[in-house]
Parts: C-alpha cells; sequence; structure tokens
C-alpha cells in the first residue's frame, strides 16, 4: 500500500475562470458555462472533444445532470463529486486520475457554486435530518475558536494576534486589488480592518471568505499530450487528499492550533511530488484562506513556517505579492471570493497564470526562480476537528 | 414509615428585578425580584435540573416518576418521558403527567405519600402574565423534586404523620388553554373560601397526626392567593414565628413548584424532631404533616436553596419579555433549523436526553456521542456506555457566534475537555459572553435547544460551575 502520485503524468492544458461576483443575474447554467466555453477555446476544442466530465459542487446542483444538461453534453460520462469546499479539487483530481489510468484522452473537471439564491447572507449547509444534538455554529464561529487556542498555546497576546489576523485579510485585499476577477478589488488597512465589529469571536466580516457566485474549469490530458494543446502546459505534480475522522471534536488532543489533516495531506503531496524541503521549491501557493485564523495556521500546516511562528512571518511581509513566498497573489477566499464549489479549481487558475507568466503585470510575482518554480494550491472543507483536505503541487517544467 | 427520602430544588440562572417592569409597561412591578427561566428552558427542563438534585443526594432510586406542571411543553404527549429518559431511570419505571393545574403539584405528592413504589415528584412552571400584571410580577420560574418512599426504599428524612384535604369547586383564576395569561376573580372572593378550605384542611391533619398546633415547628403554607395564604397562616393557631417565608419577595412564586419549593428550602434547614406542616392552597386546600427523624442529620442536600437563590444574575426587562414571547425581537437573518428527527433522536436516546457517551473498553478512549468504532486502536462495538451529565469540564477554546440561528443570540460555544476523558463541543448558556474564558470549569445542563414544528429539541448545554466563574452578568445585553 502506499500513495504513489502521478507525478508529471497529466498535465493542464487550458482553464477558465469567471469573475466571482453577486451574481443576480446568473444562474448555475450559465456560469458552468462561461468558465468551460473559456477553457474549450484555450484549449481550442470543443464540447465533444472532451472524452469525461467532473464537476464539483458543493450545492447547486445534484447529479452530473446539471453540467450535462447546462452545456448539452451528448452520452459523455458526467460525474458530480461533493466534499464540503474542497469539491472543486475533487473534480480535478478524479479527472487527473482518469487520464492517468488511460481511460480517457481528455477530461475536463469544472466547479461551480450558486451561493447568492438563498436569501441569506453567508453559507448555509443543506440539513440532513438528525437527531438535534449536532453543534449549531456558523463556519466563522467555528474557525474562530483557533485565534485564542493559539493565542493561548505561543503566548501571542490577543491584540497582537488580532492585528496579524488584519495584515492577513489586508494582504488578500491588496492583492485582490489587482485582479480583475476578484469580488472585492479595494484595498483595506489593518487598522480599517482591526477597527470592524466582531461577528463571530474575534473576527469580524473582514475575517471572512468574500461570498460570491461563480464557476472555474480545467481541461487535463496526458503528458505527453500536452504540447498538442499549449506551448505552456502546467504539470501536475501531486495531489493528495485526505478525509479526516472527526476525531478533534471529540479528542482532548487536539488543541485547535492546526489541522492535523491538513499536515498529513501537505506530507503525502510533498512525497508524491518528491520535495524533501517545500521552503526551496515552493514559489507560491494558493490557501484556503475561508478565516483569517485559518491562514495562519496553514502556513505551518503546510511547512512554510515554524510551529508557533507563522504569526511572525505573517508580520514580516514573507507571504506577501512582493514577498519570499506569495501566498493567494490573487486574493484568495477573502478578496476573489468564494463560490464553494468552484474554489478549489480558482486556485488552480492562479498557479497556472503565475507559472504561465500570464498574470497581470501589477500582480506577477517574482519568487520563481531555479529550483523554486512550482505552485502549491490547498484547499478544505468542514471544520477544526472534523475537516477534508486537499494539496496539489503543480509546476511548468517535467522533471 | 412513608415519607421523604430526598428533595432537590432548581431555581433558573436569571432575576427579574421588579422596579424595572413599569418604565416599559406602563403599570405593574413593584420591589423585589423574581427568577426568570432562560429562553432555552421550559417546565420540563426545570424539573429535570431538580429531579437530578434529588437523585445526587441519595442512592435510592424511584419506581414511579409523576410530573406536575400547570405549563406543559406538550400535551397529548407525556413529558414525564422527558424527565425520565434524561435522568436514565430503566423502562420498568412509570412515568406519567399530573397537569394543568397548580393543584396536580400537591396532588401528585399526595399519591405518592398514599404508598405504592418509591415515587419522584417533580414538579415545575413559569408563571407569566401580561406586561405590567400582578401575576407577571408576583410569580417564579423554578422545579422542585421529592423522592417519596417507604423506610425500605431507602432512609425517610420527613416522615408523614397525617394529611387532611378539601375540595371546593369555585372560581378564583382560571385560564382557558392556549391563553398565555391567567385571569382571577375579585380577590376576597377566592380569599374568603381558602380561608375556610384552608383551616379545615389543617385541622384535620393535625387530628390525622395526632399533634396539636403548638407542637409544629414549620407552618409552610402555598398558594397562588398571596393575600389567603397570610390569612390562613393567621388564623391557624400557629405561632406567627413559625410561619416559614416563601421567598416569594425575591424569588417570586412559582406555581405548581412552590409547595415543593418551600418545603426544600426548610428541610435544607431541619434539625431531626422537627414537625413541618405543608399547607396548600389551591382550588380547595391540602394539609401534610411531616416530622423530620434522625436520618436527616446525615442528610446533605444537593444545591440547598438558599445558595441558588444567593446566586444568579439579572435580565433586563426586555429580554424577559423577548424570551416569554410578549416581545417579538428582529431574529438573525439565517434559516431557521429544522425539526429534529423522531428515529433518529430514538435510536439516540440515552445520548440525547441522558447525555451517555461511550468508552472504549480497551484503550479508554471516550466517545461524545457513543461511537461503534474506536478513534484510538480501532475496536469495533466494545465499548462500555458513560454517563457524563454530572462530569464537570473545563474550556479548551470558545467563541461568541453573532451569526448563527438562536432564540437568543448570541451563541457562547465552547469546546469543553471533561474531567477524566471525553471532549465535546457545546453551547454554554447561563453565561456572560464577556466573560468566558479557557480554563473556565463548566457543568452541564438539560435544556431546549430551539422548536421546530412545535418539536422541542433537547439537549444539553454546559454553564459554568457555581462559583468558578465571575460575578459580573447581565443577559447577553452587555455584548450588544
Amino acid at each position: 500500500m502506499a500513495s504513489h502520485g502521478i507525478k508529471d503524468r497529466v498535465a493542464i492544458v487550458a482553464m477558465g475562470c469567471t469573475p466571482f461576483r453577486e451574481h443576480w443575474d446568473k444562474g448555475v447554467d450559465d456560469l458552468a458555462l462561461e468558465a468551460g466555453n473559456e477553457a474549450f477555446a484555450a484549449a481550442g476544442i470543443t464540447k465533444d472533444d472532451v472524452d469525461a466530465y467532473w464537476l464539483g459542487t458543493a450545492q447547486s446542483g445534484m447529479s452530473g445532470i446539471t453540467l450535462s444538461r447546462a452545456l448539452q453534453l451528448q452520452d459523455k460520462p458526467v460525474t458530480r463529486v461533493e466534499n464540503y469546499c474542497a469539491s472543486g479539487s475533487e473534480a480535478l483530481r478524479q479527472a487527473c486520475y482518469a487520464v492517468a489510468s488511460g481511460a480517457y484522452d481528455v477530461a475536463m473537471a469544472v466547479g461551480v457554486e450558486k451561493v447568492k439564491d438563498s436569501g441569506y447572507q453567508g453559507l448555509n449547509a443543506f440539513p440532513i435530518p438528525n437527531d438535534g444534538t449536532t453543534r449549531t455554529l456558523t463556519a466563522a464561529g467555528s474557525f474562530s475558536m483557533v485565534a485564542p487556542a493559539y493565542a493561548e498555546k505561543y503566548g501571542v497576546p490577543m491584540d497582537q494576534l488580532k492585528r496579524t489576523l488584519a495584515r492577513i485579510a489586508s494582504k488578500n485585499h491588496f492583492n485582490g486589488a489587482r485582479n480583475p476577477r476578484a469580488q472585492f478589488r479595494r484595498e483595506m488597512s489593518v487598522d480599517q480592518i482591526c477597527a470592524m465589529p466582531n461577528v463571530a469571536g474575534d473576527l469580524s466580516v473582514f475575517d471572512c471568505a468574500g461570498v460570491a457566485d461563480g464557476s472555474a474549469s480545467a481541461i487535463v490530458v496526458r503528458a505527453e499530450d500536452a504540447y498538442r494543446y499549449t506551448d505552456k502546459p502546467i504539470f501536475v505534480k501531486a495531489l493528495s487528499f485526505i478525509a479526516g475522522n472527526g476525531s478533534g471534536l471529540v479528542d482532548p488532543g487536539y488543541d485547535y492550533t492546526w489541522f492535523p489533516e491538513i499536515a498529513a495531506c501537505a506530507a503525502d503531496a510533498y512525497a508524491q511530488a518528491g520535495i524533501t524541503d517545500p521552503v526551496s521549491r515552493i514559489a507560491m501557493a494558493e490557501v484556503h484562506d475561508c478565516f483569517t485564523p485559518t491562514e495562519l495556521v496553514l502556513m505551518e500546516d503546510l511547512g512554510f513556517s515554524e510551529r508557533g511562528m507563522a504569526w511572525k512571518d505573517i508580520e514580516s511581509g514573507r507571504f506577501d505579492l512582493n514577498g519570499e513566498l506569495p501566498v493567494n497573489p490573487d486574493g484568495g477566499l477573502k478578496s476573489f471570493g468564494h463560490p464553494v464549489g468552484a474554489s478549489g479549481l480558482r486556485m488552480m487558475f492562479e498557479a497556472y497564470l503565475q507559472l504561465r507568466r500570464e498574470a497581470p503585470e501589477d500582480r506577477t510575482i517574482s519568487s520563481i526562480s531555479g529550483d523554486r518554480n512550482l505552485a502549491l494550491t490547498h484547499n478544505l472543507g468542514g471544520y477544526p476537528g472534523e475537516m477534508v483536505s486537499f494539496v496539489s503541487i503543480l509546476g511548468a517544467d517535467k522533471d | 414509615m412513608r415519607g421523604i427520602i430526598s428533595y432537590g430544588a432548581y431555581l433558573p440562572h436569571r432575576r427579574l428585578d421588579r422596579s424595572t417592569i413599569a418604565a416599559v409597561a406602563g403599570t405593574g412591578g413593584g420591589k423585589g425580584t423574581r427568577t426568570v427561566a432562560s429562553y432555552d428552558e421550559d417546565t420540563t427542563t426545570l424539573g429535570v435540573e431538580a429531579a437530578r438534585r434529588a437523585l445526587r443526594a441519595t442512592s435510592a432510586r424511584p419506581g414511579a416518576l409523576w410530573f406536575s406542571t400547570v405549563t406543559p411543553a406538550y400535551v397529548d404527549k407525556t413529558n414525564a418521558t422527558t424527565v425520565h429518559a434524561a435522568l436514565l431511570l430503566p423502562g420498568d419505571v412509570i412515568a406519567a403527567d399530573f397537569g394543568g393545574a397548580v393543584r396536580s403539584g400537591i396532588a401528585a405528592a399526595r399519591s405518592a405519600l398514599a404508598g405504592g413504589p418509591a415515587a419522584l415528584v417533580v414538579t415545575a412552571d413559569i408563571r407569566t402574565g401580561l406586561p405590567g400584571s400582578a401575576d407577571e410580577e408576583a410569580g417564579g420560574d423554578a422545579g422542585a423534586a421529592l423522592l417519596i418512599g417507604d423506610e425500605t426504599d431507602g432512609p425517610v428524612i420527613a416522615e408523614l404523620l397525617g394529611s387532611g384535604t378539601a375540595t371546593d369547586e369555585f372560581l378564583d383564576r382560571w385560564r382557558t388553554p392556549g391563553d398565555d395569561r391567567s385571569k382571577q376573580w375579585e380577590e376576597k372572593f377566592g380569599e374568603n373560601k381558602y380561608v375556610a378550605l384552608g383551616q379545615a384542611a389543617l385541622r384535620d391533619a393535625l387530628k390525622d397526626a395526632g399533634i396539636e398546633a403548638d407542637r409544629v415547628d414549620a407552618l409552610i403554607v402555598a398558594g397562588t392567593h398571596g393575600r389567603a395564604n397570610k390569612a390562613v397562616a393567621k388564623k391557624s393557631g400557629i405561632d406567627g414565628a413559625k410561619v416559614v417565608d416563601d421567598r416569594s419577595g425575591t424569588l417570586g412564586n412559582p406555581g405548581a413548584a412552590q409547595a415543593g419549593l418551600v418545603l426544600a428550602a426548610t428541610l435544607d434547614a431541619a434539625a431531626p424532631g422537627q414537625v413541618i406542616v405543608l399547607l396548600s392552597l389551591a382550588d380547595g386546600a391540602d394539609a401534610l404533616v411531616f416530622k423530620t427523624t434522625e436520618a436527616i442529620a446525615s442528610f446533605t442536600p444537593d444545591s440547598p436553596v438558599a445558595d441558588q437563590a444567593a446566586a444568579g444574575a439579572p435580565v433586563p426587562y426586555g429580554k424577559f419579555l423577548a424570551w416569554r414571547g410578549h416581545l417579538s425581537p428582529e431574529p438573525p437573518r439565517r434559516p431557521e433549523p429544522a425539526r429534529p428527527s423522531a428515529s433518529a433522536a430514538g435510536r439516540s436516546e440515552d445520548w440525547k436526553f441522558g447525555f451517555v457517551g461511550a468508552k472504549d473498553r480497551s484503550s479508554g478512549a471516550i466517545h461524545l456521542p457513543p461511537a461503534r468504532v474506536s478513534m484510538e486502536g480501532g475496536a469495533i462495538d466494545d465499548m462500555d456506555p458513560i454517563p457524563m451529565a454530572d462530569v464537570q469540564g473545563t474550556v479548551a477554546t470558545y467563541t461568541i457566534d453573532k451569526l448563527v440561528y438562536s432564540p437568543s443570540p448570541p451563541v457562547v460555544f465552547a469546546i469543553v475537555d471533561f474531567d477524566g476523558g471525553g471532549r465535546a463541543p457545546i453551547e454554554l448558556t447561563d453565561v456572560d459572553p464577556k466573560a468566558v474564558a479557557i480554563g473556565d470549569r463548566i457543568e452541564m445542563t438539560f435544556r431546549k435547544l430551539f422548536t421546530a414544528d412545535g418539536i422541542h429539541n433537547y439537549f444539553w448545554k454546559g454553564r459554568p460551575v457555581p462559583g468558578s466563574a465571575p460575578a459580573s452578568d447581565s443577559a447577553d445585553e452587555k455584548e450588544a
């Protein structure tokens, strides 16, 4: 038994991504069609040239028919996958494995979410009948519990930690302001963010991901076929996924200052990619900054910072757009917005742009050089103590 | 010898200052305070808390459970079965409701005293009236439980020496089912009736007990007609100094639970050999003459009434009105919760109602909720049930969630690690959001999380262990 991975066997040759917005005038069909068409055009193919499709959506539609009807796909295998907020990454993972297996030549992953039709702010889970004893808390409430635990464990004064969290949000707003597809395009200072009223624990709305509708897509082919579609394919180095067993909610051994599912997932991804020292190889990361404390501890779980030191690295600017390791150069969930099923593919889209040197000039990162030429995307779903984690590693060159 | 084996009383955490009423209601109010059940409490949960205290103070267990309230959480469905489930009583213990009127409380006690298996008599009430009304300021919310049985069931701490009753049909107060207020006839009519009935019942009870009035050490008069209570006591022939303060000035009058509550407070301070007379005035009169035994000297009540009365925190009148449904503030703009599934709840009865987890026999890992497969070692179906409702815990981390749906936002939520193992993410209640901190000590309390489609979703919440939390506390309002 082993997690072998499919390093350099599959490449992304084209992607699409809609602007993430409150798309009052667009439905699921419109968004999926827009993201799909952008990728078809980029690859120079039609929908009929794709052999199989995977659709990632958390709760905007049931079954593959959600996509096959929207795109009018004829006699195609279309599978809807759901893995909480990692549904988009899951769609890509399935498409990649299908191509790597030899079952199909060309596969497509589409992630889509239409969240703004519920009539409520924020995200609202689809209720599954239960005994009424499961906890009732918003996602913001759940993730906010990381902040006091982290402050307590590492002796960081809460006032300081609050500023560090605001700095994460401020950085992501700075990056998003340079991204025409992002939902929020206004820079926000640390002081402005700190002045906002708390809505859950020490978090204000500016510590929370933007809630947006959107869709993103990717076309994958075998690595050896990639140059038939593009001069600049992006090779898949690693695809790791872990579903936690929920023990953090019941095991007093879990201290809410890290996400063990993510640490394990990152270790698996690095092993698949043959990476022993992540900091020497990873030039940028798109991470799941659903709430600012999440991005804080992700820096440690992904091996970018030592335990208890991420807050200092954040304060030093290490993860800024012009920093040593830019994190969320596209604005992240915070600023780009979070259409649940689309977010994982949106992260890939930024890696695809940066690695192909196609990001807008004012957002182009300068950290890619020599052996530091890989991008990492990290996508999670669930809550502290009970989450799923996805990590991919991508590169413009085959090893 | 039949009598009281154990007892327990429960006062909710909140107190309404009566002087705050008139400024809002334009009328009513007065001096002192009254007890207020929280938004997540109903008569069933008040009863559960009182009953837990009664059973914690003794190793005796009941063969029957009688639950009485004027304001049942359900009709058509029995509420006593919920109390039964929360207490983890076995299936061969009958549980049934005595309900609808204040007299049903003393009637349940009399029924238990008449014989049969040891019976846990649980009374609870939430008393309201229209804003500014006399009932609103005079009422109180509480639960009281008496474990009644023979010496063979457990040491009897107060023996029943005799009883008397007087029944009459007359209209003093009444309420049509579904109404949120009671109405009362001219006060003097009821007073006149009650004085005669009370004297008759008291006379018969003392005669039945073979006790002279001057031998009585404590006279408790319970009833919703305050003037009648005082008048009967005055004409009882019992020294006025022996009349027990019913604490209605600070606690209010909790209706069906008043007799049990004041009896509990009296027993808290009683020495062996004391004669205690309980006289209830409710659609007639019932008098019970008890004499405390030597066993009371070694009985330690769980949470004495005086301690609970001294604790508590204020609730603003506006919040009180909202909790009782007399004011409808804007709810959070979030979807309301779905109704709990009856079949799913039925499968997890001991967890949902009793807070019983599972402990892995090999690794010792405690699972809350119970699981079939251990999170440590992977053993399957190798666990013992472990009751956790009486285990205290410590806050590992916490949050104040102002976004999530709640009948009374914000939600205070904590990850609680229990002494001896086990963790649960649980909502906190009776807590000042600003005072919560990592390391706070927590005990469990049975509550109603919400009501959906008429189904009350009962489960357990945590609350600060009395005496362990900062004293500053004023019902969340500071948070706004």
